[in-house]
């Protein structure tokens, strides 16, 4: 049998406790600008789900039965998320769902905001959108232009927009425009309107917001222009898209839509968190005093594998964004807390009898999670094969567990990633801790604690006093 | 030692009068469904005080076109803050302006009891429906992957009738995550879904220890010694993890059944308490169901491995 030595233990509690503070508090620094610099997130960066800060989720269709095209969908979904700019949201999610005609847009509310009437924003967000060009207002001469300026042209006198690559006259390199094209009364209204302008400029508003200001360059008569600017492919199509928002022939209605008030979630976070805690030491308690030393080693582990399912959730690193936790992914961790300390019972048990057959303390240690391991491998990987199915049913069109079951739930429409995803992705986690924490670690220590001369009584293990 | 084949009876009676008992309530009472899968629309408010809940069903039915609305409220034992949820009988969602005539008529009717919305809930029948249906699928592919794991895993463990002993385990503790649904009234919604799921990947593990166990001991102990006998061991062998697991995961759950019940969050109360009968499950149909119907089984149908024993 190997020699094993004490140190282990004494490493990784250390090891575990250094982690978790950093993991719930993290670390940072004030910058001499009196900036504050994150280097590791803590518990405070988690981005929760909207039943917990509260916002809305809405499915919208077109208005009246209207069939929309692919790109009628896309203009759509651009009109959607200029509004949600507009109103300060940047972290929503929109997906348009074009196989059933469908858009989903989830936003939360923005913090401190407690006056936003949701069924008001809703329904402006499926309103049609008016999209105007404008000349510059009398006397504006700002970097920027200013909105009220005279309405040249609108969303009703444009056909479409859209992508298009002509070649630099400077450089003759190929870049990304956006081509446009008018109706005939449109065109007549527009080469009034460059004739006019030419040499300034002409704004472009959706709503009230500002999407783009082009420099009219020559008068365009013939009601095809181009929109020329230092445009990627992408950001080129993203103004056509908006463009045809504007010119969009129906309105977005919804009959499906939540939406939840932000003191209703943050009592029930609060509360939960609570539950958390509350559960933590009910479980711990229950550990010691019925499993002695393998229970008092099982309590650093448990520790070892909420830093784990934390700092899953928190992604740790500034640089990657908080997995967005719901309420039932908070049951999640703490069904985790419960099933986490499975590993450390089966070798525990195992243990106790081996010391009771007869068995020194040093072998009965080492046959005790040799014994455990493959348990807790049967138990891990079905739980690990639920988690996965319930992510891939239920999260979000872009998660990667949705496109690899793809194949099976093609036939439905998409939808935002609803709670019981977060409570499938903590479960996972829980389990992934359970494995790599609840077994290598719990070992290593309780070897390491083994050694110590006041842990070899046989009573610490369970045995008779 | 605890002979478990001994009091079988009382065992199997226990899980079939719960099955039975379930299936009756489920008849005569009926299973509903979530607005989540059938659509519908359901607004909770909060209030301080004098809402006249009579008042409020009559005016919002008129106001929608004379359907059926039914108003429930309730208090946070934690906190005190009043609550009442009114759900409308009707397949679609409020569109937003008709959500905002309700929300205002309700201001208006008692414009003293400082009525706020707390949440909405508006789902398309259709919409519901495929919700519905991809949640049916995703726990008929969970059924068949833990059904084919059982087929490898046994293979080694006690063979086929085994395996369908652990088979028959799953549905039993699924069944039970059911009757909570049922005998509280709980409309079937996602988190039935979820507790469901979770059960199938979770409760297996027990039976699993339990019958490697038996394995183990059919090698180790004399093989004339009757199969009732080793299952006993077996099981008496296992009791002290299986209950330990069991304790602790139960525990966590009862926890958040508490706290979610005492400040009356009532989508974690449906995800907890389904949970926690569905782990109870887990460890009682594999200590007292599993191993003593095995034993029934292979004492009629012996398979090669037990073919010598003798019988009790």
């Amino acid at each position: 049998m190997k020699k094993s030595k004490k140190w282990p233990f004494f490493v990784l509690a250390i090891l575990i406790l250094v982690s978790c503070y950093l993991v719930f508090f993290g670390i940072s620094y004030k910058t001499a600008d009196g900036e504050t610099k994150v280097i590791v997130k803590g518990a405070d960066s988690i981005r929760w789900g909207i039943d917990i800060r509260g916002g809305v989720d809405a499915t919208f269709t077109p208005a009246d039965g209207y069939k929309a095209t692919s790109e009628e969908m896309d203009a759509a979904q651009s009109i959607i998320e200029v509004r949600l700019i507009a109103q300060g949201i940047t972290d929503y999610e929109v997906y348009s769902d074009k196989a059933n005609n469908r858009i989903i847009v989830r936003f939360p509310w923005k913090v401190g905001d407690t006056t936003l009437n949701a069924e008001k924003a809703i329904k402006e967000l499926g309103d049609t959108a008016l999209l105007t060009f404008r000349e510059r207002k009398e006397g504006d001469e700002g970097l920027i232009p200013a909105f009220g300026g005279n309405v040249i042209i609108e969303g009703k006198d444009l056909v479409k927009a859209e992508l298009a690559f002509q070649p630099n006259q400077a450089t003759g390199a190929n870049e990304a425009v956006v081509s446009f094209k008018l109706t005939p009364e449109g065109a007549k209204k527009f080469k009034e309107g460059t004739e006019k302008n030419i040499g300034k400029d002409i704004s472009i508003w959706m709503d009230e917001q500002l999407i783009s200001f082009p420099r009219v360059s020559s008068v365009i008569a013939e009601g095809e222009g181009i929109i020329q600017g230092n445009f990627t492919p992408e950001s080129a199509k993203a103004l056509a898209d908006k463009i045809n928002g504007g010119a969009l022939p129906f309105k977005l209605e919804t009959g499906n839509y939540s939406t939840i008030s932000p003191t209703l979630g943050m009592d029930a976070k609060d509360a939960m968190v609570m539950a958390g805690i509350i559960a933590f030491v009910l479980v711990c308690a229950y550990m010691l005093i019925q499993y002695r030393l393998p229970g008092f080693i099982a309590i650093f582990a448990l520790i070892g594998q909420l830093v784990f399912m934390i700092g899953a959730v928190t992604k740790i690193f500034p640089a990657y964004n908080s997995f967005t936790l719901t309420l039932p992914g908070i049951a999640g961790i703490i069904l985790g807390i419960g099933m986490g300390v499975d590993a450390n019972i089966i070798s525990a048990e195992r243990i106790k009898e081996e010391i009771r057959a007869g068995k020194s303390i040093d072998g009965a240690v080492s046959l005790g999670f040799e014994r455990a391991l493959s348990a807790i491998f049967d138990g891990n990987v079905t739980v690990i094969i639920i988690a996965v199915i319930l992510m891939g049913a239920f999260g979000p069109p872009d998660s990667f567990c949705v496109k690899i079951f793809q194949p099976l739930f093609f036939m439905f429409g998409k939808a935002t990633a609803g709670s019981i995803y977060s409570f499938g992705y903590t479960l996972l986690m829980g389990v992934i801790a359970n494995m790599i924490v609840g077994v290598y670690a719990s070992r290593a220590m309780l070897r390491g604690a083994s050694k110590l001369k006041c842990f070899r009584k046989e009573w610490m293990y369970g045995g008779k006093k | 030692m605890f002979d478990f084949y001994g009091k079988r009876k009382i065992f199997f009676s226990i899980s079939v009068v719960l099955v039975v008992a379930t299936f009756l309530f489920a008849a005569i009472f009926g299973v509903q469904l979530d607005i989540q899968f059938k659509g519908g629309s359901l607004m909770t408010y909060t209030y301080e005080d004098n809402v006249d809940f009579n008042v409020v069903e009559k005016e919002i039915s008129t106001l929608m076109g004379k359907i059926n609305v039914n108003v429930q409220h309730g208090e946070s034992a934690a906190n005190g803050v009043k609550t009442f949820t009114v759900s409308l009988a009707q397949k679609e969602g409020l569109s937003p302006d008709d959500q905002i005539k309700v929300n205002e008529k309700l201001v208006e009717l008692f414009p003293n009891s400082k009525i706020e919305v707390l949440s909405v809930n508006n789902v398309d029948a259709t919409i519901g429906g495929e919700f519905l249906k991809k949640s049916i699928i995703a726990v008929i592919v969970a059924a068949i992957i833990m059904i084919i794991y059982i087929g490898i895993r046994f293979r080694k463990i006690g063979g086929w009738s085994a395996g369908v002993m652990a088979v028959l385990a799953l549905f039993h503790d699924v069944f039970m995550v059911f009757a909570i649904f049922v005998f509280f009234k709980i409309p079937l919604n996602d988190n039935f879904i979820a507790v469901i799921l979770t059960i199938l990947g979770y409760s297996l593990n027990d039976t699993i220890v339990i019958y490697d166990r038996i394995r183990e001991n059919e090698r180790s102990m004399s093989r004339k010694l009757p199969l009732a006998e080793i299952v006993n061991t077996s099981i008496n062998q296992s009791l002290g993890r299986a209950f330990g697991t069991t304790f602790a995961t139960a525990l966590a759950m009862i926890t958040v059944a508490v706290v979610a019940g005492l400040y009356g969050i009532s989508s974690i109360i449906t995800f907890a308490i389904p949970m926690i009968a569905g782990i109870v499950s887990g460890l009682y149909s594999s200590v007292c169901i599993t191993g003593p119907l095995w034993v029934v089984w292979e004492n009629k149908f012996p398979s090669k491995n037990n073919a010598t024993r003798e019988k009790r």
